[in-house]
């Protein structure tokens, strides 16, 4: 879907929009007048059960050159890294259990398992993503800087390489996540905005990733005496699976088809219900279970929490209610399938989009379109025929 | 900070430690065993609740790791308790004299009617539960040495510091001690007196210590006006048809006595224009449970504060705290205590710079800096324009 005539948008009046602000308005109010106890010994509990975790992955490790052992040293410390940044870290970060008054478990305090600073994190994702969601030259989100996820892009030839970087990206997701948040783009064109700024953000890197890579790949490792290596390799894996899984979590939230992208333009005089909308329009969710949705950092539930980012994750399943039922009453689409139909999606649009050619893009935006389409289009005559008609003019 | 003690060597190992464990500490790890492992937020364990005279009790504080048995008798401490989920801080008075023996720590809690934490404290605490605590802290101490002739004042749960007090007398004893103490301590009624018993007790013990119990539900509200006619004081002659008794029908040399007093807002408010008018204001100690800003600091320049993270922005003069300015602002601040001592309200200022009201030091960070400072919202307040992020 091309950004110019955002079709979900087109049969809601102002006074639409208004009210549906509302009612997501109520809908924060309703969580927030109800957090308590229940909520409280979630977090407390998810928190518990990743450290036990990861201590018996450590503990593993001790007997790193028996095979099933550093298979379920590397499998226990994977899980507990996946915990530790999606469910807690990420969540803790944004502030939903900020209302705890507890500092132990407080986004101004939490610092992450990853070698990403939470500092900068907090800027590139809470503020940049959150705020300027797939807005293209503001949220970085858009591609990385590196990847072209949407046909609204321009191609460059850099591109075609597209397949690598993607693959190279979900290897060592977790250092593109820590180099997120500086200025990349301005030193690739060799003109950084604030060489000041960046070197400190990169010392600031610099650091946590001593620390990090200390801890994993040299003390852990000598703490286990003669099995320095195979600790060594079992370590390696637990990042590896825990870069391979978020990578593929979040791929899912913005880029699967139907997801939609804004220009900078569109943000002016952006009223809270437009917001709702954009935040909505441009998140897709997946289904699953509910082991699934916490090992996913509740980000199956991506459209509530970017409609919701600082509410607390355990009360996304019931917002979602309400959200789906919100959608319904106004024919908005809700975007969500099976994580791997979603992950494919994903996926798909990346390798297509390597390529310029206009066959590409027009198929690129047909796709881009059909995520939009109402289950019942009857209901909407309009709407259905206009995603149809720039779908064809796409083409 | 830990149970292992302060010394090189225990800060080495757990620096040490730290390195396998971070980002977090080992604390945040030995609390899966034992919840007082740990000196990131001090900690304590309830030991007992223990009913005292209506609607108050004691509790007795089994602190964790991180806790310096090294209180002054009339400090109190923060008590931070999770109601619905949330920690909510109130200060107590502790009542134990200052001691390394017996490692507890024990307060007296009054349930006030519209006191939502202090109702929870007497009646919804379960032994065992954990809670978190702020060190000791307060002026509200005696000297040392000690004056030779004291005056106690007390009303309500206003004795608990006190208590401390005395019971830290009672153990010195013999010489070096106070001989000269006056208590006097104002309670509804025989029953709903605190620490009666300990308190006859005392008397007991001490034949030189005078302790009166004032009843104000048959002799009426002590009387701290000043006298009616200066330079003529009447006493038991109070304005108007109902003669109450006065400080001076109790007490008639107080004014050459120092003073501790502690009790309800009124009572002290009383007790300091009593004093003031005596020209006596030196000899006055108050307790009054809530920071005290100092005159000069308490003149910061105001400015604006802008909270980064949900881009508003609040004019405030130069008394009011970010963590007031803030909540007027609708932004959902963390707070505590309110007074500068458990540190839960700490948040980020990214630039610009803040003025603590209690000393008036000054913290500052430039646009330019990458580092920020945490300050304490709810004792400082904007000296300048400054962004906090919150």
């Amino acid at each position: 879907m091309a950004i110019s005539d955002i079709t979900e948008f087109a049969h809601l009046t102002d006074a639409d929009v208004e009210a549906l602000g509302e009612e997501f308005d109520q809908i924060r109010r309703d969580v927030e007048a109800s957090r308590g106890a229940s909520d409280e010994e979630y977090i407390r509990s998810i928190i518990r059960t990743q450290r036990r975790i990861e201590i018996a992955g450590r503990v593993a490790l001790f007997g790193s050159p028996i095979p099933p052992l550093w298979m379920a040293g590397a499998a226990l410390l994977g899980v507990a890294k996946i915990l530790e940044n999606m469910e807690i870290g990420h969540n803790v970060m944004h502030g939903q259990w900020d209302w705890m008054n507890d500092p132990e478990i407080h986004s101004a305090t939490w610092e992450w398992d990853n070698v990403c600073p939470a500092d900068q994190w907090k800027h590139s994702h809470n503020y940049l993503h959150h705020t300027y969601t797939n807005v293209i030259g503001k949220d970085k989100d858009v591609g990385y800087e590196i990847l072209r996820v949407t046909s609204d892009q321009k191609w460059h030839p850099v591109n075609l390489g597209q397949p690598v970087f993607n693959t190279l990206l979900m290897l060592l997701f977790q250092h593109g996540v820590a180099i997120h948040d500086l200025d990349i783009e301005g030193l690739l064109r060799r003109d950084v905005q604030d060489p000041e700024e960046f070197r400190a953000k990169l010392e600031q890197v610099g650091r946590k990733m001593r620390r990090q890579m200390g801890k994993d790949y040299l003390l852990f490792p000598l703490l286990t005496g003669p099995f320095f290596l195979t600790t060594l390799t079992a370590n390696m894996t637990a990042n590896l699976i825990r870069n391979v899984w978020s990578y593929a979590i979040i791929f899912c939230g913005h880029f699967p088809d139907g997801a939609e992208v804004f220009t900078e333009e569109q943000l002016e005089n952006e009223t809270q219900g437009e917001w709702y909308l954009r935040q909505l329009l441009g998140s897709a969710n997946f289904t699953g279970g509910r082991l699934m949705h916490v090992m996913s950092g509740s980000l199956g539930y991506q459209i509530e929490h970017h409609l919701f980012p600082d509410l607390p994750s355990n009360r996304y399943p019931e917002i979602a209610e309400r959200v789906k039922a919100i959608c319904e009453k106004y024919d908005l689409p809700y975007n969500i399938g099976p994580f791997p139909k979603q992950f494919w999606k994903s996926i798909r649009t990346i390798w297509r989009l390597a390529l310029p050619n206009r066959k590409a893009a027009a198929e690129q935006a047909a796709h881009e379109s059909e995520g939009l389409r109402r289950e019942n289009a009857s209901t909407t005559p309009s709407a259905a025929r206009e995603a149809r008609a720039a779908a064809a003019a796409a083409a | 900070m830990t149970a292992i003690g302060d010394s090189p060597l225990a800060r080495r190992l757990r620096d040490a430690a730290t390195r396998f464990t971070t980002p977090l500490l080992p604390d945040d790890y030995l609390t899966l065993v034992n919840p007082l492992w740990s000196a990131r937020e001090l900690r304590g364990r309830i030991v007992s609740v223990t009913p005292e005279a209506e609607d108050t009790a004691t509790l007795v504080v089994e602190p964790g790791w991180g806790w310096s048995f090294t209180h002054a008798a009339g400090q109190y401490i923060g008590i931070g308790v999770q109601i619905d989920g949330r920690f909510v801080w109130r200060s107590y008075s502790l009542t134990t004299p200052p001691s390394r023996d017996g490692r507890r720590l024990v307060v007296t809690v009054r349930a006030m009617p519209e006191g939502f934490a202090s109702r929870h404290l007497v009646h919804g605490v379960a032994p065992g539960t954990i809670v978190r605590l702020a060190p000791p802290a307060g002026e509200f101490v005696l000297p040392d040495p000690l004056p030779d002739k004291v005056l106690m004042l007390t009303a309500g749960s206003g004795i608990t510091p006190i208590m401390a007090m005395l019971r830290t007398l009672d153990r010195r004893g013999g010489s070096g001690s106070l001989h000269d103490v006056t208590v006097v301590h104002c309670a509804p009624d025989a029953e709903r007196a605190l620490f009666a018993d300990e308190l006859d007790l005392l008397a007991r013990r001490h034949p030189d210590w005078r302790i009166v119990s004032h009843h104000t539900a048959t002799a009426g509200r002590l009387a701290l006006r000043p006298a009616p006619h200066e330079g003529n004081p009447r006493p038991g002659r109070a304005t108007g048809s109902s003669p109450r008794t006065s400080l001076d029908d109790l007490v008639p040399d107080w004014r050459e006595r120092e003073t501790w007093a502690c009790g309800p807002a009124a009572m002290l408010d009383d007790a300091e224009k009593l004093w003031a008018d005596a020209g006596l204001t030196d000899a006055l100690h108050l307790e009054r449970f809530a920071a005290s800003f100092s005159a000069d600091a308490a003149s910061s320049q105001g400015g604006t504060i802008t909270f980064a993270r949900s881009g508003r922005t609040v004019e405030a003069d130069g008394a009011t705290t970010v963590l007031d300015a803030g909540e007027r602002a609708g932004i959902p601040m963390p707070f505590g205590c309110r007074m500068g001592i458990c540190h839960t309200c700490v948040a980020p200022l990214r630039s610009g710079a803040v003025r603590d009201l209690r000393d008036g030091t000054e913290a500052r960070v430039a646009p330019t800096d990458q580092a920020t400072r945490t300050v304490q919202t709810c004792v400082s307040a904007a000296s300048g324009d400054c962004v906090i992020d919150l």
